[in-house]
């Protein structure tokens, strides 16, 4: 069976004054349709540059595709010319964005806003598109959608822009949803909120969706399977069952170890990865992550480590799941990990 | 409410101008009559001066030429004796605003123009080539290249009169050497704040859409770039008026620039004031407009009569 999306050793670099910056480092990853699918890391990791490449929205230069296939319903996106890019934007895949407060423009109408890719895309009439738009604002849950359709996004509260945003990227029923960190500029009880809402639309419309976030807590409650990327690589991928309950990737581990833990009496301190990312001008011959995992072996710092399959569809990148690592496993296994 | 009380201010804004501009006027020394001392017996001069109430207290003067411009009477020109200041503004209206206008467009067309393209092509060659053209703009005065204009066009092409006034083509030229300038300016301003623009998140937002990169700069980059150059337009109406003073000259053009210049070389009050007056209102209703245009532009500026 053929994939919505399927992205195939991506690599994507920026030149900068200080040399070229390796940001994705062959990626590769799939989504089906009407799926959701989280990709976490921190900041830097490469989450962004890659869901952005597949929109087409990499500014060249400074940033180039070096190389690697984008397939959406099995054509390569990187080959379209901008024209053709140009229908598949916005209509087969749209973008939510990070912060709704800068994401609309602040002089044009939120109604009309909404009825520009139904123009463009669809080429319905004034008044269709109209009540499309008005129709838009009513699935978003925006109360008195005739009257906020003639109004400015700065009208809007932060959490109202987000499902404004979410209006448009809908609007013209995409195949896919790229939502990228759209919920971190909001307050908890908001955030909730709109992933209620995008889970809610995709399952009404069957939109798959690529979830982008650092927040493991939206992933858990969001998503069927997780992505993790560092330092522009990914690092494991599987369900989110899976992933959460047997993580294999030391960096998982951490990411895991890291967050508060809701049991605790507020005392216990947080545990932080210790060091920081490598430098993408010059990436480790190695694993990405070795100089900061604990569990470190030689030939971690000197070969990257190869995909491997832990149960099907579950995958890291990680040398302690080579067969050849028992005894690091069993001694990991008798007590020095909390997972 | 807003525009009620904005006119009171507007009012009150032309009021103290009248009455500073009435002060230094009479502070400078001499008087319509000082060239005519040496030829003229001192009982002739003397009542010459009483016609036109030079002989009062400057006060008194002041209340009667209030009294006279409240039934917008700008009274009589001293040195010409057949036309009233009335007269010389109503003829010289036509002439200067025709000018001034279409500099006003030729700037703001043009400029805008060359700014948005230099702004898409930021940093490559178009960009470099008409930002070298602002800066030729912005440093060659209009006294300087109105008469270049005039030896090529005029002179050696003979595509278009030389100077004077009366069909369009005698306009061109003249609006041409007056505009250069401002849309100089008017293009640097609108290019940087075009790049801003275009970095903004709502332009990646109007990308996502798949809107052609055409419809992207019209809808949705122009229109918030453009705010920063409307509020320059203010002082661009300045440089347009006092251009016009120069470019009259050069052109030969009756206009009002010359009794303006004229008027204060004469001291002949009644026109200093009545020019002044013109000057000063037509830049007190521009800068009215463009305050109420920010509002047509930016949904989020509000007009409100008070601070709070």
């Amino acid at each position: 069976m053929s994939h919505l999306l399927d992205v195939k050793n991506l690599e994507v670099n920026f030149k900068t004054y200080g040399g070229e910056v390796k940001a994705v480092r062959n990626v590769s990853f799939h989504v089906d349709k009407g799926e959701i699918v989280a990709i976490v890391g921190e900041s830097g990791s490469g989450k962004s540059v890659t869901v952005q490449s597949i929109m087409g929205l990499i500014p060249t230069p400074p940033g180039k595709i070096k190389n690697g296939q984008v397939l959406f319903d099995n054509k390569d996106l990187l080959k379209l010319s901008k024209r053709e890019m140009q229908k598949v934007k916005g209509s087969k895949i749209s973008m939510v964005f990070q912060d709704p407060m800068t994401s609309l423009n602040p002089t044009m109408k939120v109604g009309k806003q909404i009825e520009e890719g139904l123009k463009v895309h669809q080429h319905l009439s004034k008044a269709d598109a109209k009540k499309r738009a008005i129709e838009m604002i009513k699935l978003v849950g925006i109360p008195n959608p005739e009257e906020r359709y003639n109004q400015y996004p700065h009208e809007f509260s932060g959490g109202m822009r987000q499902r404004v945003m979410i209006a448009i990227a809908l609007a013209c029923n995409p195949e896919l949803l790229i939502a990228d960190e759209p919920t971190t500029a909001l307050d908890v009880t908001i955030q909730a909120q709109v992933l209620d809402l995008m889970k809610d639309l995709r399952d009404k419309m069957n939109t798959a969706i690529i979830l982008i976030t650092h927040d493991l807590g939206v992933v858990a409650e969001t998503a069927e399977r997780v992505i993790v990327m560092y330092a522009g690589m990914t690092v494991e991928t599987g369900t989110v069952e899976e992933v959460f309950a047997n993580p294999k990737h030391p960096y998982t581990w951490g990411l895991m170890a890291s967050r508060p833990n809701p049991q605790a009496d507020g005392k216990e301190r947080l545990v932080p990865i210790e060091g920081s990312p490598p430098d993408l001008f010059s990436p480790p011959k190695g694993c990405p992550f070795a100089p900061r995992c604990p569990y470190a072996m030689e030939i971690c710092l000197g070969e990257m480590p190869p995909e491997f399959e832990v149960v099907s569809g579950h995958t890291a990148k990680c040398w302690l799941n080579d067969p050849r690592a028992k005894m690091a496993q069993e001694e990991i296994a008798a007590g020095r990990v909390q997972k | 409410m807003y525009i009620i009380k904005r006119i009171l201010m507007m009012l009150l804004t032309i009021w103290v101008i009248i009455t500073l501009t009435f002060v230094i006027m009479k502070s400078i020394p001499g008087d319509p009559f000082a060239s005519d001392a040496n030829v003229l017996p001192d009982e002739v001069l003397a009542n010459m001066r009483a016609k036109y109430h030079l002989d009062e207290p400057l006060p008194v003067q002041y209340v009667l030429y209030m009294k006279d411009l409240a039934q917008l009477d700008f009274g009589p020109s001293i040195k010409s004796e057949t036309r009233s200041v009335n007269d010389i503004i109503s003829d010289g209206i036509p002439v200067s605003s025709t000018l001034g206008i279409q500099a006003l467009i030729i700037a703001l067309v043009f400029g805008l123009m060359l700014g948005i393209i230099a702004a898409l092509y930021h940093n490559r060659a178009i960009d470099f080539i008409a930002m070298m053209i602002a800066i030729l703009g912005i440093s060659v005065p209009s006294f300087i290249l109105a008469p270049l204009l005039i030896k090529y066009f005029a002179v050696e092409w003979h595509m278009l009169p030389v100077a004077s006034w009366g069909t369009w083509d005698h306009t061109i030229l003249p609006s041409v050497a007056l505009a250069l300038s401002p849309l100089a300016v008017i293009a640097r301003f609108m290019r940087s704040s075009m790049i801003d623009v275009m970095n903004q998140n709502y332009i990646k937002t109007a990308d996502a859409k798949g809107l052609s990169t055409f419809k992207i700069v019209l809808k949705h980059g122009i229109r918030n770039a453009i705010l920063p150059v409307i509020t320059f337009i203010g002082p661009l109406a300045v440089t347009l008026i006092t251009g016009t003073f120069v470019i009259e000259k050069i052109f030969a053009i009756p206009g009002l620039g010359k009794y303006f210049v004229d008027g204060i070389f004469n001291r002949d009050y009644p026109v200093i004031m009545g020019t002044t007056i013109f000057y000063s209102t037509v830049l007190v209703v521009i800068l009215f407009l463009i305050d109420i245009s920010y509002r047509l532009i930016d949904p989020r500026i509000k007009l409100s009569s008070g601070g709070n």
